[in-house]
């Protein structure tokens, strides 16, 4: 990695931060009013909205619908002023359509869908700014939006990305981390149980090192997690005032 | 786009009421709905907006692009439209379902823009037959509770007050070979004019009289609605039917008027708004989607 030094020999990184320390995260549950359940989050310059609609009954084919469990349908779609260079398209292009298949398969993980049998559950997440970790953000975006739905999880499904550079491990990528090419994984983690919903890793790492990323991103993970529930305590706390409870 | 099923009930009641000059939520048959208007949302585009009228959201960013001018306008710099339907506005739009609304929406404004005085595009010129500035509007529908190009167009033109584009220069050697130079600082910037850009005041008609900024119980007891781009001087600029009834001539000219009422109207408060914010500068406290 030429030019750009990553980390810096005080343990800096470039935007100021520890090696395991996360980008500031603000986050609001219920933004809209017509869909079931709705959350905007802000993770650094990352800013993801997520919006569920359902369990509801399938829509389209009749013939997806699964006898024993709901389908959980994600699509994921990047604004097209999210990124530096523009995008062409918000969504059907191919890095969205795995990052659709990846969300899907991290809230079948997390959703108890045996709950609710025959039916749908619709999962829309859109990025408005990217700035790295995109898949982190979206998934901790959506995870407030089904906890705004009430849709019954085992669990927060937290997500955090990790890297790897000059043998230390770097939490919570931003866009110029991840450009740089190193090393990079994404983890969903359900806290409680400390399950993976999702691992995912792009790029030649030693096995030996394999630990000390896999760590720093469950211990990141957990730590959005405290600041989820945080938001979910808030909001629920707000709408209990607002009832007059 | 989210949609209300009413009984006949349901209608006769929106319907009798707008007779009487009483709408569902208490406003009269002119008043808008409270707009919520914040800019520079978005940090990395040259200028954004975010418009909240009743349940519409709206999101605008603007990217400034280098191109080249366009054969029959050699010395003018060009806007794209493109709007994207997302199904986070209603899951009908889910994969490709929200590109013919989308296309609609985009043509509408491609038309509103199509005259000399909406916006100064020699400006966005920099070197004639070779360089020129291109405007990618880029809208974002986050959520439909009617009257959605009315604050499309409210939008847009906040975006594009916003839109601060790069001032290049220039430099040509002794070979005559051209050279373009950015500016140094990152605050030595054009702002284009909005003061012409203009603005869609939409009326449903409904029963014998008609409506603005219509929600989406009311659009489903419209059967006509006339789309009116005015500007700040009330001058139109584009009209256009939508929907599926029919008007007579009369009732046209009568919105039209009213349109250019509302249009003087809407755009002024704009206006203060806008300058308020930008005012404030960067000590603004940004809310976003947080507030």
């Amino acid at each position: 990695m030429a030019g750009l030094e990553l980390l810096s020999d005080q343990g800096y990184r470039v935007d100021g931060r520890r090696a395991g320390e996360l980008r500031k995260i603000q986050a609001r549950m219920g933004v809209f009013a017509q869909a079931d359940g709705s959350a905007y989050i802000e993770q650094g310059n990352t800013k993801a909205l997520a919006v569920v609609y359902g369990p509801h009954e399938i829509r389209g084919s009749r013939a997806r619908a699964l006898p024993d469990r709901a389908l959980v349908n994600c699509q994921y779609s990047s604004a097209t002023f999210s990124t530096g260079e523009r995008k062409r398209r918000p969504h059907g292009d191919r890095k969205s359509c795995e990052m659709g298949l990846q969300l899907r398969q991290t809230f079948e993980a997390a959703v108890l869908t045996q709950l609710h049998p025959r039916s749908q559950i619709d999962i829309y997440v859109q990025v408005l700014q990217a700035d790295g970790g995109t898949y982190a953000a979206c998934v901790n975006a959506a995870t407030l939006a089904v906890l705004d739905a009430g849709i019954p999880m085992r669990d927060f499904v937290c997500a955090c990305s990790a890297g790897f550079v000059d043998g230390t491990a770097l939490a919570d990528l931003s866009h110029v981390e991840e450009a740089a090419g190193g090393p990079q994984l994404a983890l969903a983690l359900l806290p409680s149980s400390g399950q993976i919903a999702l691992l995912e890793m792009d790029a030649r790492l030693h096995e030996d090192h394999l630990e000390q990323v896999l760590e720093a991103a469950a211990h990141a993970a957990r730590d959005v997690h405290t600041l989820l529930d945080r938001v979910v305590r808030q909001h629920v706390q707000e709408a209990s005032i607002l009832l007059g409870d | 786009m989210a949609f209300v099923a009413l009984s006949e009930a349901e209608k006769v009641y929106i319907v009798h009421g707008v007779q009487e000059d009483l709408r569902m939520d208490g406003r009269g048959c002119e008043d808008y709905r409270c707009v919520e208007v914040e800019t520079d949302v978005v940090s990395n585009t040259s200028g954004s907006a975010r418009v909240k009228l009743g349940h519409t959201d709206i999101l605008v960013g603007v990217k400034a692009e280098m191109g080249t001018p366009k054969l029959e306008k050699p010395n003018e710099g060009y806007l794209e439209f493109f709007v994207d339907c997302s199904a986070n506005a209603a899951p009908e739009f889910e994969g490709r379902g929200g590109d013919d609304l989308g296309t609609e929406i985009a043509n509408t404004l491609y038309r509103i823009f199509n005259n000399k005085s909406s916006v100064d595009l020699k400006s966005l010129c920099i070197n004639p037959r070779e360089h020129c500035w291109i405007l990618y509007v880029d809208v974002l529908l986050l959520e439909c509770g009617g009257n959605l190009f009315d604050a499309i167009s409210i939008a847009v033109k906040a975006a594009l007050f916003n839109t601060r584009i790069p001032r290049v220069r220039v430099l040509e050697d002794e070979e005559g070979l051209k050279d373009i130079e950015l500016s140094d600082d990152p605050y030595d910037c054009i702002q284009l004019s909005v003061e012409n850009v203009p603005c869609i005041v939409t009326l449903c008609k409904i029963g014998y009289r008609h409506v603005v900024d219509a929600t989406l119980q009311e659009e489903a007891c419209s059967l006509a609605s006339l789309l009116v781009s005015v500007t700040s001087k009330g001058v139109v600029t584009c009209m256009r039917k939508a929907g599926k009834g029919s008007l007579d001539p009369e009732s046209i000219f009568e919105m039209m008027e009213t349109s250019k009422r509302v249009g003087k109207v809407l755009h002024t408060s704009l206006q203060s708004v806008l300058h308020k914010e930008e005012s404030l500068g960067p000590k603004r406290q940004k809310v976003g989607f947080l507030g």
